[in-house]
């Protein structure tokens, strides 16, 4: 058996949740998820529209944070927006906290008219989310993430677009949610965050007791695919030679529980 | 113009618009101009970097719109989290940060309000409960008449922007690759005062620029003032990047004790723009031994 990290794994969790896209813009926010879209785009779905994170669309598919490469396209802020209406694009953010309900909150911790702990803000989460397809990395799964409910709403859940009309729920659509230990979808009974695989080595339970609310977990849950030789190959040689992505998932002991 | 006589132009209460976004090219000689004046009360307008920062921290601001305030390399901005987990700022506007570009249309074309889907089902209309939605007129695919965000217009008093180049007049270029809205902040605006690191004669603005980088006409400009490095330590593509040593000492006073900031405040702040010139100078020789 080819040995393998659970940032590698998680990188090809991520690429399979754009591998059937098609031609659109995807946007990744942070270092997991444009390693896992950047994978994509070198082996199941080569359609997809990257950038730099800046202002250009690009041709080619450089290393994680290189700049030069072939351009194909501008894309300065204001024509991320455009996208975005324009529905062609999906967006992996970040996730402070995502609730049983798939909604996500970046912007503040505590109280919002006085925070414990002010974030980002809301940023682009509001927009994201009734407008393309969004979904979320969670490199440290814990109860403290996934919560019961969060406390300020930046991106919103399937129930909540739901209950707002279909001006907000008829382009919802929140894909995957990836994190260290498994991957989720939003389909589990009213609309609520459901257990679809584990990464190799971490159990269902494992899952569960990372999770502050009640996962909804199919009878049968699989075990996340292995990286492929052609991919890992990809990951180490070719997209992440320095091997930034243990410094995002740290690589997890054989035996180790989570 | 010079930078004293732009924020004599300013007057406390004022709602004043920031252009850049986050730590990209912002007009700081200007808003390190406003810190040392008496101006106070303001409603600041800002995807926010620094700029919002140094406001906060020196308790200029009444009101505070924006949809995310960060330093990008440091994605937390210590100031703006300190006023907000200490509650100094009083009235708090968070928007999602397209619907912020939307109400500055709004505000440019004279419009009470445009329709989007962003803020629907999001706390941005629970928290600003004035934000109302609109019915649309006409019938969906489905026969649904959609209830959209009516995003409000985010009229300015004053706008302030820092580009590249511009002429005297106030025509003016962006030579890095993001134009950001630094137009449609001094189209939401009564007044606009453009800052550029460079001020040419007007046949230099396209000798060797293309006429697609002259974002901002005259007749939308109140004022012109030349301040070389005034983007500093945000970005300003290509005369310079940002200043990320700048930044890293900037960041870590602003999260330390009330002594470091004002050990900071004093080297850095407390002069006027060509001793904060001299200051960063200085620091950067220091840095690079």
């Amino acid at each position: 058996m080819t040995e393998y990290s659970r940032a590698e794994v998680c990188a090809a969790a991520i690429a399979d949740a754009f591998k059937d896209d098609g031609e659109i813009f995807a946007s990744p926010m942070g270092m997991l998820p444009m390693l896992g879209v950047r994978l994509a785009k070198l082996t199941s779905n080569p359609d997809l529209v990257i950038s730099d994170g800046e202002s250009l669309y690009l041709g080619g598919v450089p290393p994680l944070f290189a700049k030069a490469d072939v351009v194909e396209g501008w894309i300065p802020f204001r024509r991320v927006f455009d996208v975005v209406a324009y529905g062609k694009r999906h967006v992996m953010m970040g996730a402070t906290q995502v609730d049983r309900h798939g909604n996500q909150n970046i912007s503040a911790i505590g109280d919002f008219a006085q925070p414990k702990r002010q974030l980002l803000g809301s940023r682009g989460a509001p927009g994201n989310t009734v407008n393309n397809r969004t979904s979320y990395w969670v490199p440290r799964h814990s109860p403290k993430v996934f919560v019961e409910q969060v406390d300020i709403v930046s991106g919103v859940g399937p129930a909540r677009a739901k209950a707002a009309g279909p001006g907000a729920s008829k382009y919802n659509d929140i894909h995957r949610i990836v994190s260290n230990l498994g991957v989720f979808d939003v389909r589990g009974d009213g609309d609520t965050v459901r257990l679809l695989s584990v990464h190799p080595g971490v159990s269902v339970d494992d899952v569960v007791a990372a999770t502050g609310f009640a996962l909804a977990v199919d009878a049968d849950v699989p075990v996340t695919r292995e990286p492929t030789e052609s991919e890992l190959m990809i990951i180490r040689n070719v997209l992440d030679p320095k091997n930034l992505r243990d410094r995002e998932v740290p690589p997890v002991d054989a035996g180790a529980t989570q | 113009m010079t930078i004293d006589e732009v924020v004599a132009q300013l007057s406390d209460g004022m709602t004043i618009g920031i252009g850049g976004w986050g730590p990209r090219r912002k007009p700081m000689a200007l808003v390190r101009a406003i810190l040392r004046s008496d101006l106070k009360d303001l409603t600041i307008v800002s995807w926010g970097g620094a700029d919002v920062g140094l406001l906060a921290r020196a308790g200029k601001i009444r009101k505070l719109v924006y949809a995310f305030v960060s330093l990008d390399s440091i994605p937390l901005e210590p100031n703006f989290q300190k006023a907000r987990q200490e509650g100094t700022i009083p009235e708090i506007v968070e928007l999602d940060e397209g619907m912020f570009q939307t109400g500055l249309y709004a505000a440019a074309q004279r419009l009470p309000f445009l329709p989007m889907r962003a803020g629907l089902g999001s706390d941005v209309l629970v928290n600003n409960a004035w934000i109302k939605t609109v019915a649309s007129p006409y019938a969906d695919e489905n026969g649904d008449f959609e209830e959209l965000t009516a995003v409000p217009a985010l009229k300015l008093d004053v706008a302030l922007v820092h580009l590249n180049r511009a002429d005297a007049h106030g025509n003016a270029t962006y030579l890095g690759p993001d134009p950001y809205f630094d137009d449609l902040f001094v189209q939401a605006a009564d007044k606009a005062f453009v800052s550029v690191e460079q001020i040419v004669d007007t046949a230099g603005l396209t000798v060797d620029t293309a006429v697609q980088r002259l974002l901002i006409s005259r007749m939308m400009v109140d004022g012109v003032v030349e301040t070389p490095n005034g983007a500093h330590f945000t970005t300003c593509t290509p005369d310079y990047e940002r200043d990320e040593k700048f930044q890293k000492a900037y960041a870590a006073a602003a999260g330390g004790s009330d002594e470091d900031w004002a050990a900071f405040s004093a080297r850095f702040l407390d002069g006027d723009e060509s001793s904060y010139q001299a200051a960063v100078a200085a620091f950067a020789e220091e840095q690079s031994k």
